[in-house]
């Protein structure tokens, strides 16, 4: 049985270099699926990848080199600029990174400026530079970034600029603040229904369970997307940013729960007739408590697998929605807000680096994916 | 069977029944209704006010002075007993003439598009599993993972981008544009696959790359059972043991999976439109919660719902066909 706290001679094989025979080795559950984990080389990859997304959110403002809101209407679709780290000067190679500046050209056909990278301009640029002021979590001050140009005026866009002359790389990672987190929210407001539905239909059955069962029928046939879009559409236009991101997460919950009460149903449907739960109940304790501290323990890393999964479409649909322009709108930046900028054929091909939001979200999505089906088959380690 | 079938068309009655209460209370959601949306629009256009009396009568007009359940009625019985899903407050058209050609490109859209993931999954996810941790296999698995990881909207910015750069060429639409306005004829109907192949691909590459790994996993499974050792020690050429036995049983997961994958589709149809302005249902669903057009947007979400639940009830009927377990419990 999975809730057993001890380890078989079997399992505490699995790390055998560590351990010696004679030894008793008494591992807990959550080490054996740790040691489980580990030998999934994906699944590790993806769960760093993830802790370095949420590293850069948390810390967005050091990441970033500039403010997300900041413009310069005179660098507008300015193209990205390749980052040198060694200077070649008349005295030999020197290092000073530094950035080509821009110059211009009119493309009379189109009857536009264009920027173009400019071999012949030197910026220099800097890490650990001073840069706008911010606050680290929001409490301590603080004004240093990364990278960042040397003279704060010169131009710098790692990854171009967009319609209003925006950085691109910087607005990329602010954007995944509101994204990263959009996932959790909704994932976490998703469990508390779909454990509480999930738990009250698998643990007392009968036609409580019938009812929840069907709820969750009907709501997994409507497409979800159409139904988003219904419900999206109907958050007015002068909400303010906060509440809309929340009513955003309850919209995409409104689907995203009846997933994790199946597989929670399933759970104390099949954990309800063993022995371990009989021998709770014949004990005195209440129906509460057998939940809390016999049954959700004995499947809480399955929950935790299930939960990583569900993040992604999260991501997937947030970015969906405000893609259209009816989730997150400016000044929220998110990477679906991002993406509205390349909306239309014609933004994309000017500028096709308004595509690297979107990379964002495939890596994310990708890392978390990956983390998640390591979780999954780690959630049991005695399989 | 027949039991069965009857039972399984039972059960649609209150699904359908709910699908459309709550469509109704979505289009109901926003604040303002039509009447409020075209005085609005009106100002901004001609700077013409309305007056009370004339908001008034507007809303008697368009039956919008009624409380909700009478209108939820009205709309509903009308649409059971005479087929009309109300009119289009701001096309000023009956519902029905402008959601059924749409819904039937949906459709049309979301089909292929199954047909498309199963043409390319069932071969993909069989080579997957004989030749396990093979490259082809490490290749396969890659591009399926890279597949559900890109939003559907975002492959076909993309796709765009591409054909835009480097074939020089528009992928929008559904039909080029002399075809557009034309009659059906054959060479419509070759115009149209030639322009459905990317929302199809798009479309088609998530699905496709959760049934490799479902196929895969299933296959690998059955693949260790002694019934195929058997075989083999029998003689039993190596395509025929495939075929014969464990493919068939590892395909079985795949047509129950098949009900989640369409009203997949048919929910990711809604946004590829949208980006690639073809000429289905999303786009006019969209347009018309926009637009507050609520018997529109109303009957859109109701009659792409009750395609899935259509979707679902075949693939359970399907399923019963194949599986007597099933049928029988």
């Amino acid at each position: 049985m999975s809730t057993l706290q001890t380890a078989t001679p079997s399992a505490a094989a699995l790390d055998s270099n560590k351990t010696d025979e004679s030894i008793a080795v008494v591992a807990n559950q959550w080490q054996l699926i740790w040691w489980k984990f580990r030998k999934h080389k994906l699944a590790m990859l993806g769960g760093s990848v993830t802790f370095v997304i949420y590293f850069v959110a948390l810390f967005a403002d050091f990441f970033a080199p500039f403010p997300p809101n900041a413009y310069a209407s005179n660098y507008t679709y300015a193209p990205p600029q390749q980052l040198h780290i060694l200077d070649q000067t008349e005295d030999g190679l020197r290092l000073q990174p530094y950035v080509n500046g821009y110059k211009v050209e009119i493309d009379y056909n189109a009857g536009r400026r264009n920027f173009v990278v400019d071999p012949e301009v030197k910026i220099p640029v800097g890490f650990f530079v001073e840069g706008e002021p911010y606050k680290i979590l929001g409490l301590i001050d603080a004004n240093i970034h990364l990278i960042g140009p040397l003279h704060a005026d010169d131009p710098m866009y790692l990854l171009g600029a967009d319609r209003l002359g925006q950085d691109v790389f910087s607005r990329t990672i602010y954007g995944a603040r509101i994204s990263m987190t959009i996932g959790l929210v909704g994932v976490a407001m998703s469990l508390v229904f779909g454990v509480l539905l999930g738990g009250i239909s698998g643990y007392f059955g009968g036609w409580v369970d019938t009812l929840i069962q069907r709820v969750i029928e009907f709501l997994q046939s409507i497409p979800s997307i159409p139904l988003w879009i219904g419900l999206a559409a109907s958050i007015p236009v002068d909400v303010p940013p906060l509440q809309v991101y929340f009513l955003i997460t309850i919209i995409l919950s409104v689907i995203g729960w009846t997933g994790l009460a199946r597989v929670v149903r399933g759970k104390f449907y099949a954990l309800k007739s063993e022995d371990f739960v009989k021998a709770a109940r014949l004990d005195g304790c209440s129906s509460l408590r057998i939940i809390l501290r016999h049954m959700v323990p004995s499947f809480l890393s399955h929950i935790i697998a299930v939960v990583t999964l569900a993040i992604p479409g999260m991501i997937i649909a947030e970015t969906s929605l405000s893609f259209l322009g009816i989730g997150l709108r400016t000044p929220v930046v998110s990477w679906g807000v991002l993406l509205q900028e390349a909306q239309n054929i014609r933004a994309i091909s000017t500028a096709p680096w308004l595509f690297w939001p979107g990379v964002g979200v495939v890596i994310a999505v990708l890392a978390l994916n990956f983390l998640g089906d390591g979780l999954r088959d780690a959630a049991d380690p005695y399989a | 069977m027949v039991q069965y079938i009857l039972k399984r068309f039972l059960y649609m009655i209150p699904t359908l029944l709910a699908v459309s209460i709550v469509s109704f209370i979505i289009i109901n959601l926003p604040p303002g209704d039509f009447v409020d949306a075209l005085i609005a629009q009106r100002r901004a256009e001609s700077g013409e006010n309305v007056t009370p009396e004339e908001e008034v009568g507007l809303r008697k007009f368009y039956h919008l002075d009624q409380p909700l359940p009478v209108q939820y009625v009205d709309w509903i019985t009308g649409i059971i007993l005479e087929g009309d899903f109300g009119m289009s407050l701001r096309w000023n058209r009956p519902v029905d003439q402008l959601i059924w050609e749409r819904l039937a490109m949906t459709f049309a859209l979301s089909l292929s598009s199954m047909l498309f993931i199963w043409v390319v999954a069932i071969p993909i996810g069989v080579y997957s599993a004989v030749n396990q941790y093979s490259i082809g296999d490490y290749l396969a698995t890659f591009v399926g993972f890279i597949g559900l990881a890109i939003p559907n909207f975002l492959l076909a910015l993309v796709l765009l981008y591409i054909s835009f750069r480097f074939f020089d060429q528009s992928v929008g639409g559904l039909f080029s544009p002399e075809y557009i306005d034309a009659p059906w004829s054959l060479a419509k109907v070759a115009d149209l696959f030639s322009h459905m192949w990317i929302p199809m691909v798009v479309l088609g590459t998530a699905g496709t790359a959760s049934l490799i790994r479902t196929l895969r996993a299933n296959l690998l499974d059955e693949l260790r059972r002694p019934y195929v050792t058997t075989a083999r020690t029998k003689g039993l050429p190596e395509y025929w043991l495939l075929i014969k036995y464990p493919l068939r049983h590892a395909l079985n997961p795949f047509v129950s999976s098949l009900n989640d994958i369409f009203v997949n589709l048919v929910s990711g149809a809604t946004i590829v439109s949208i980006v690639l302005s073809l000429q289905t249902t999303g786009p006019l669903l969209f347009d018309a919660l926009r637009n507050q057009d609520m018997y529109l947007a109303g009957s859109a979400i109701m009659m792409l719902s009750v395609l899935t639940v259509l979707g679902t009830l075949f693939s359970d009927l399907l399923l019963a066909w194949l599986d007597p377990r099933i049928r029988f419990s």
